[in-house]
């Protein structure tokens, strides 16, 4: 019986080839996006703008606070009674976007953070403005500390994309799921599936330990 | 907006969220210690010399840790069945966290025992201790003063975690909110409810790991 749900399974293989492909797009868009977004996040957490910190310490404690699932539940359900019609796709991308961004907002204003003040005052005494000051003197030492851990935080995103699943998204997980309503091998169906995850996020996690190693001083 | 957010239906299935909360507080408790148990073990194998048991240790922290947490909990729902294993849905549930956060704790672990210098172990070797005395009386009582923040840590997103179960149908707090928002269709009253509860759960623990880490890391303090 093993064989033949087995042969099944290498029968619907490109089934699993195109929830990889969805998992893939959702997590290199997201990746992008909490990225840019978290970055800007993390230079105003770290700014001097009070009222903009406080705002942002709200917005990372409640998406730190909570579960992914609770946040994509409320991106998905309560979002059309506020009369945000969304697709099940841009919904998960948006709740990436949202959880994603402000992890990767701590980790930034934790690396800002961690830049002496003396080399803020050296660069505003060499003429730099505020922008240039962080583009060419806080930035390039601070990626030292954020790196690591921002890598590091790339592989929970990917691994944390199949959460979206919930609202019906046709990634790895869902098919999955919906394989082994089909051929009830648990075992089998879900190795592969967490195979296909091992084969994205496990060279990033290389990478993490890589770098950590690179940057410890 | 939220101007008919309805707090009456809030009080009419507060015992529910009760109830699921208590019943999210147990499967975390009992999740966290065995996963500390676990996290032990997987760590003394992985820092043994002995091949035999080091490469399952690395084989199983790495699978774990390059796999979505979601996949494993299917993995166990549906495929402990195949192998003939019936079990309530809650154990299958506390396996799944268990194995998945044993793994970081080991990893967490290690990177504690890694944080003491080489030379305290060689100092400790030169005064005569064996392996154990060493890990006992130099090694362990550093290490762990610098475990206890990130296992905290890692107990956060244990409770976080949790939240995954109710897709087993576990009753626990979000599928209080589920079965809310399947019932009434109010999703918001739902959700932000079950939002609430973890929050208080997530602040009284990033507290004490806040605390934990002002008290117990005693190298930063010079």
């Amino acid at each position: 019986m093993t064989a033949f749900y087995f042969e099944r399974l290498v029968e619907i293989f490109p089934f699993f080839l195109k929830g990889l492909w969805m998992t893939s797009k959702i997590a290199f868009i997201s990746l992008v996006t909490c990225t840019l977004l978290g970055f800007v996040l993390g230079i105003f957490r770290s700014g001097k703008n009070m009222m903009l910190k406080r705002i942002i310490g709200v917005y990372v404690a409640f998406v730190r606070g909570t579960p992914f699932v609770v946040q994509v539940f409320i991106i998905f359900f309560i979002l059309p009674e506020w009369g945000l019609q969304l697709k099940a796709f841009p919904a998960a991308l948006l709740a990436m976007a949202i959880m994603g961004s402000a992890f990767i907002c701590e980790i930034v204003a934790g690396g800002i953070s961690s830049i002496p003040k003396g080399q803020w005052e050296a660069a505003a005494s060499s003429g730099l403005n505020l922008v240039q000051q962080l583009r060419w003197v806080i930035l390039p030492q601070a990626m030292k500390v954020i790196l690591p851990p921002l890598v590091g935080q790339f592989v929970l995103l990917i691994k944390d994309t199949s959460v979206v699943s919930v609202i019906g998204v046709m990634e790895l997980t869902r098919v999955g799921w919906v394989t082994v309503v089909r051929i009830p091998e648990g075992l089998m169906v879900f190795s592969l599936v967490g195979a296909l995850y091992f084969v994205i996020s496990y060279p990033l996690i290389l990478l993490s330990n890589y770098l950590e190693q690179k940057m410890a001083v | 907006m939220l101007a008919d957010f309805n707090l009456r239906i809030i009080l009419e299935y507060l015992p529910l969220f009760l109830a699921g909360l208590r019943s999210t507080f147990f499967i975390s408790i009992v999740s966290i210690s065995l996963a500390v148990t676990t996290g032990i073990l997987a760590c003394a194998c992985r820092i043994s010399g002995i091949r035999l048991i080091k490469y399952p240790a690395i084989a199983y922290i790495e699978i774990i840790r390059s796999t979505p947490l979601l996949v494993q909990i299917y993995f166990l729902y549906f495929g402990l069945p195949t192998l003939g294993i019936k079990v309530p849905e809650i154990q299958t549930g506390i396996l799944a966290l268990m194995l998945n956060s044993g793994a970081y704790i080991a990893e967490i672990i290690r990177a504690g025992i890694n944080s003491v210098e080489p030379g305290q172990i060689e100092a400790g070797v030169s005064s005569g201790l064996n392996y154990i005395q060493r890990m006992r009386f130099i090694i362990l009582p550093q290490a762990l003063g610098v475990t206890v923040p990130p296992l905290l840590g890692q107990a956060i997103v244990l409770v976080k975690d949790s939240a995954l179960l109710s897709l087993i149908s576990v009753a626990e707090l979000t599928r209080a909110g589920q079965t809310l928002t399947s019932e009434r269709f109010m999703p918001s009253e739902a959700f932000f409810t079950v939002a609430f509860f973890y929050m208080c759960i997530y602040f009284c623990l990033k507290a004490l790991a806040d605390w934990s880490q002002r008290k117990l890391i005693f190298r930063e303090a010079y």
